[in-house]
């Protein structure tokens, strides 16, 4: 077992342990905020630059800190590291500057956008962004276009986070999609406008982390934190079958799958149950989900807690205390 | 005159091919590296010349080369960049067109010195031309039995392959020159693991830089104690430089590391000095990606002391007042020469090759492009120029490989030293719109440098 601190926490891990899985141990404010990372998905991280740290001291052997702030999700732990997250002001004002790369040309069409309310980077940009714009230049824009009869792609909101991609290469047997062209013009899509037609393909949808990959059955029917995620399962030949169902009184709005505190997909589900069974009666429902995470759909309060919502004043994030 | 190393016989009629080559002591190392020499003797050879990597980063190769797993049972791999792509920096392309049995000699010495039975050059591929040429190389080598198997009977094997790539400058960074390799988009990787211990197709490799490898011959021909001796410091050796921009006699150059940057720009057998008896303005002198300094600053440091041709010297001021010897691109600027321009020039191309994986890159290229953009053409507020300061900070550090900051810094040493004549861009938007060079005349006294050796080249 490794012993490191983080925001002056310590914690024991295992060795080859990330930053970031570490400070997810010990979970909180602690936690870096992680976009592209996705702890099911191999290979991925590293490029959104949103989960930097300090690394004030690099090991007990080599107590030098690291010259760079690093990508959390990225770098293994030493025994002995002292990691700042929130307690380093350069780290906060490096992520600043991050979700600001990431907004310079975001469309901000959150008001029309099926994401708004459990989105990542609202949330990120809600916890460490600026209050104003700083561009005025025109935004990239793209058209938004059909991946398959049940996927939109808004390329205008993507952040390149890749997540789609390693998910189709790692999770389905053809991956149809990918990243064309480079730098500022890179774009998710499908060559000569294929078709994204794997079973399991649906999941793109919840791993990418913004509205650019959304549910085309969902389009413009509800606003999330008008709906209430229950969890529910039905007999399922391809999947597990286990998924939320978001409702409205007794209709069933979407199907997703299951997401924990650190907005992962728990078990990924097939197409079969994510845009077909959309019915009261195809489903059994077990109970409403718990939302630990901050999101404007626990402000709405649809579960009876305790808890309530505060803003951190260091952070900016919203926290729950009792 | 300095000692020439690498480029002593490069008139030499038909050194292109083996025989010319041969008859001028050509594969005279390989013969006694692999005939007299152990593989870490070779090693030790490279460790005590002191030869740092050629391909911008200086970093020392004998080091690199130890760092190599060798405890893994999986083949191990050398590949050359030859990917070079910085602006400026045009000295691979040169040697490997003009003498390519030198880098083949180099490979086979350091496959040897690193139990590597198979080497890949990645190579550009704008220099198509030169594919053929390495190609020609490799064959007369094996017919001659430098390569493949049972090297000289001293039951070595080598095999040479070369790779052209698709031309972009990100696949020179030396994980995403893998990638491509491998056949895959050229995203750098996020390190580590390192490529020493999964390099291509996950296993140990050592990614050296075209000039490094070539240098390896006369560091065994000559021992690695005689070769320490030239230069200057830990800057030993000779360098390649390739010199473009307003000067008399642009081209590739091999000087003595330590050799004066003023002499450098105006001895004849160099530059020559600035071109239409103009004044020198400014240098960027490793390649673009290193900062910009000032005539003045290029000439001697902050100290007053004589700014000189090493990686030290030039680096002397750190990034206040000073600059890197970077891949030795140099880069010179007379006083038409609209630093503006340039900065724009130069961020444009940044924007175009970044792959785009990280956000602070991708994103902050194109936002300084747009910004000096309309700098460049009249249309900037004041405001612009800290903005640019701003952005260039928010990506250094923060990307997954240098590229980040290598777009950076050319912007920031540019306003650095250069802010007056960013300024004037704001104030001047009529005057801007239609001059594009020399908008800005600075007195002519502070351009001109005092030569303090009393020679005067102008
Ligand atoms: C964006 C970028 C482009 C690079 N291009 C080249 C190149 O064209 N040729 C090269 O030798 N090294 C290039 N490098 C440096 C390589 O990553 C690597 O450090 C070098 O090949 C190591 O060789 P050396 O130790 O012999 O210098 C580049 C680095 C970066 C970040
Ligand atoms: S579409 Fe979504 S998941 Fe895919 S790269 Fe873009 S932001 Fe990431
Ligand atoms: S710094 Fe630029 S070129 Fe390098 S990985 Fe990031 S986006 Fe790609
Ligand atoms: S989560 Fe670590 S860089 Fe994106």
């Amino acid at each position: 077992m490794i012993k490191v601190t983080i925001d002056n926490i310590p914690v024991e891990v295992e060795d080859g342990t990330t930053i970031l899985q570490a400070a997810r141990q010990i979970g909180g404010k602690v936690v870096p905020p992680a976009m592209c990372y996705y702890s099911k998905l191999k290979g991925s991280g590293g490029k959104c630059r949103t989960c930097l740290v300090k690394v004030a001291q690099g090991s007990a052997k080599d107590p030098r800190p690291m010259p760079k702030l690093v990508a959390s999700c990225s770098t293994p732990v030493q025994d002995g590291m002292v990691v700042q997250n929130l307690t380093s002001p350069e780290v906060r004002e490096a992520r600043k500057a991050i979700v600001e790369f990431l907004l310079l040309n975001h469309p901000l069409d959150c008001p029309v956008c099926d994401q708004a309310g459990e989105c990542d980077l609202q949330d990120l940009s809600f916890g460490y962004g600026m209050e104003e714009t700083t561009t005025d230049f025109e935004r990239r824009e793209y058209p938004v276009i059909d991946i398959g009869d049940k996927i939109k792609l808004h390329m205008n909101r993507c952040i390149l986070c890749y997540r789609c991609v390693y998910f189709a290469d790692q999770l389905t047997d053809k991956r149809m999609h990918g990243v064309l062209f480079r730098g500022d013009v890179s774009e998710i899509s499908t060559f000569v406008q294929n078709a994204v037609t794997n079973e399991f393909s649906g999941n793109v949808i919840d791993v990418c982390p913004v509205g650019a990959l959304t549910d085309k059955t969902f389009r413009f029917k509800s606003r999330v934190w008008f709906l209430k995620p229950m969890n529910a399962h039905r007999e399922c030949s391809i999947c597990s079958g286990k998924v939320a169902a978001w409702m409205f009184g007794n209709e069933i709005y979407r199907i997703t799958a299951r997401k924990d505190e650190f907005g992962e997909v728990e078990e990924f589900i097939c197409n079969e149950c994510r845009f077909e069974k959309k019915e009261l009666t195809d489903w059994v429902i077990e109970g409403p989900r718990h939302i630990k995470r901050q999101s404007v759909i626990s402000a709405n309060h649809y579960e009876e807690r305790k808890e309530q919502s505060i803003i951190d004043p260091i952070a900016g994030t919203m926290t729950e205390v009792e | 005159m300095g000692r020439k190393l690498l480029l002593a016989n490069i008139d030499v009629p038909g050194i292109r091919g083996f025989d010319a080559y041969r008859a001028h002591g050509g594969y005279a190392a390989v013969e006694k590296a692999l005939r007299g020499m152990s593989v870490s003797e070779v090693s030790a050879e490279v460790n005590r010349s002191g030869l740092r990597g050629r391909g911008g980063a200086g970093f020392p190769t004998g080091l690199k080369w130890s760092f190599l797993d060798r405890k893994s049972d999986k083949p191990r791999y050398l590949v050359c960049n030859a990917d070079e792509s910085e602006p400026g920096t045009f000295k691979d392309r040169y040697l490997m067109h003009h003498l390519p049995h030198l880098l083949i000699e180099g490979l086979i010495i350091s496959s040897y010195a690193l139990g590597v039975n198979t080497c890949y050059i990645y190579i550009r591929g704008e220099f198509k031309y030169i594919v053929g040429i390495l190609e020609r190389a490799i064959r007369e080598a094996h017919q001659h039995g430098f390569l493949g198997e049972n090297i000289l009977g001293t039951g070595f094997s080598l095999n040479i392959y070369v790779h052209p790539g698709a031309g972009a400058y990100i696949c020179g960074e030396e994980t995403a020159l893998l990638e491509s390799l491998e056949g895959k988009r050229g995203n750098p990787r996020i390190k580590p693991p390192f490529p020493a211990f999964k390099g291509l197709y996950g296993c140990p490799t050592v990614v050296n830089n075209v000039e490094t490898l070539a240098t390896v011959v006369p560091i065994i021909n000559m021992g690695g104690d005689e070769y320490a001796r030239i230069g200057r410091g830990k800057s030993t050796g000779t360098k390649l430089i390739s010199a473009s921009g307003n000067i008399n006699n642009p081209g590739v150059f091999e000087i003595e590391m330590g050799l004066p940057v003023e002499d450098f720009i105006y001895a004849p057998e160099y530059c020559g000095g600035i071109a239409n008896e103009k004044y020198l303005k400014a240098v960027i002198p490793g390649g673009s990606s290193v900062p910009i300094l000032p005539a003045d600053l290029m000439l001697n440091t902050a100290k007053g002391e004589k700014r000189l041709m090493t990686y030290e010297s030039l680096a002397d001021g750190d990034f206040v007042s000073g600059t890197m010897l970077g891949s030795g691109g140099f880069i010179v600027y007379d006083e038409d020469q609209c630093i503006v321009r340039n900065t724009l020039n130069l961020t444009h191309f940044y924007r175009h090759e970044s792959c785009g994986q990280c956000s602070p890159c991708r994103e902050g290229t194109s936002w300084m492009e747009k910004v000096l953009y309309r700098l460049e053409h009249g249309e900037g507020k004041m405001s612009d120029i800290d903005l640019l300061v701003r952005v260039a900070k928010n990506i250094e550090g923060n990307t997954i490989c240098p590229l980040g900051d290598a777009a950076a810094w050319p912007v920031a040493s540019a306003i650095r030293h250069f802010r007056g004549e960013f300024e004037y861009h704001v104030k001047h938007p009529e005057v801007v719109k239609n001059v594009h060079h020399g908008a800005l005349k600075i007195e002519k006294e502070s351009l001109i440098p005092d030569s303090g050796t009393g020679v005067n080249y102008w």
